[in-house]
């Protein structure tokens, strides 16, 4: 018995691996909620009825960093702070993505002051920075579209051309 | 009686129980704030809790008023649930090792206030059951709070988290 006789009648597509863990990456981004000021209310909104995260794949919100994807850093990170967050990022799971979600995420913002990490890049990768202060909701799900662009484009493996 | 009067009454009793140790008296939008020196602070403190029922410490902060002598100013904010009075007592000490009785054995709320003094200023209370830093990490060097302090900090004094974590 040959392969085309037996998936004649049967229907098959074809597909690269890539794009299939692509695609399945992409559509289920778990979010690890870093809530760490006001920008947190906003990311409530985001997963919340209104925006809708789900549209998205990413309402649920993992608060164990073994069981999630993409780490949302919401709000300004202190020095003290920035130990905890690290560790977390240290026990997610590959592959990972960081959202630098506002202003003080980003670049420390309006906390130009001693105890405040000058944005969170200082001591983990971040994928996208939103700006705002806080940002909309809506603002996060572009950040979190953004990630999925980038995953729908990631290779497994890089072809010498 | 008015509150005015009542709060006259007790200033008046202080100053006729503590004589010199009480120094001045000003009234700023309403609040009286009274200095007493720094050996009898204690003692105020607590004569004006047991006779004067000022039972609930709201809270202890510092001030750095940068001059040559008596740099610092401790500030505790104490009411009266009683009749409903507020006093701010203030007190001066020192730049160099600057030492403040604590009124934790008062108010023993004033162990948080007082390790925040601590942290933001370098001022000890002698008698605090547990005087380490409250905000900052233990190993930091400086009390931002100083004047001499510089708002972004001094590079270097705290860490950063290693991002290589096999090397942790």
């Amino acid at each position: 018995m040959s392969l085309d006789k037996e998936v004649t009648n049967e229907g098959y597509f074809t597909t690269s691996l890539d794009f299939l863990t692509n695609w399945a990456r992409a559509n289920a981004m778990w979010p690890m909620p870093m809530g760490l000021s006001c920008c947190a209310i906003e990311m409530m909104a985001f997963a919340g009825p209104k925006y809708d995260a789900s549209r998205f794949g990413s309402e649920v919100m993992r608060f164990s960093p073994r069981q999630s994807d993409v780490m949302i850093v919401a709000g300004w990170c202190t020095y003290k702070m920035s130990h905890a967050i690290r560790r977390i990022w240290d026990q997610m799971p590959d592959p990972k993505w960081c959202i630098a979600m506002g202003a003080c995420a980003s670049t420390g913002g309006m906390h130009r002051c001693y105890g405040v990490v000058q944005g969170v890049d200082n001591f983990i990768p971040v994928d996208v920075y939103v700006s705002g202060c806080p940002p909309r909701p809506d603002a996060l799900l572009n950040a979190l579209m953004q990630i999925q662009e980038k995953v729908k484009t990631e290779h497994s493996t890089v072809y010498d051309r | 009686m008015s509150k005015k009067e009542l709060l006259a009454g007790v200033l008046d009793d202080l100053k006729q129980h503590f004589g010199d140790a009480v120094l001045d008296t000003t009234t700023h939008a309403g609040d009286v704030q009274t200095r007493v020196s720094l050996d009898k602070i204690h003692q105020v403190c607590a004569y004006l809790k047991e006779k004067h029922h000022f039972n609930y410490l709201i809270d202890i902060f510092g001030a750095d008023r940068f001059t040559a002598d008596e740099r610092f100013e401790v500030i505790y904010n104490i009411i009266s649930l009683k009749t409903g009075l507020r006093i701010f007592i203030k007190t001066w000490c020192p730049e160099e090792d600057p030492q403040v009785p604590t009124v934790t054995d008062l108010w023993t709320g004033a162990n948080w206030n007082e390790r925040e003094v601590w942290d933001m200023f370098g001022i000890k209370f002698t008698g605090h059951p547990d005087m380490r830093r409250i905000f900052l990490p233990e190993d930091f060097r400086y009390h931002p709070l100083r004047k001499e302090f510089p708002l972004l900090g001094i590079p270097g004094s705290f860490e950063l988290p290693t991002t290589t974590p096999d090397t942790e």
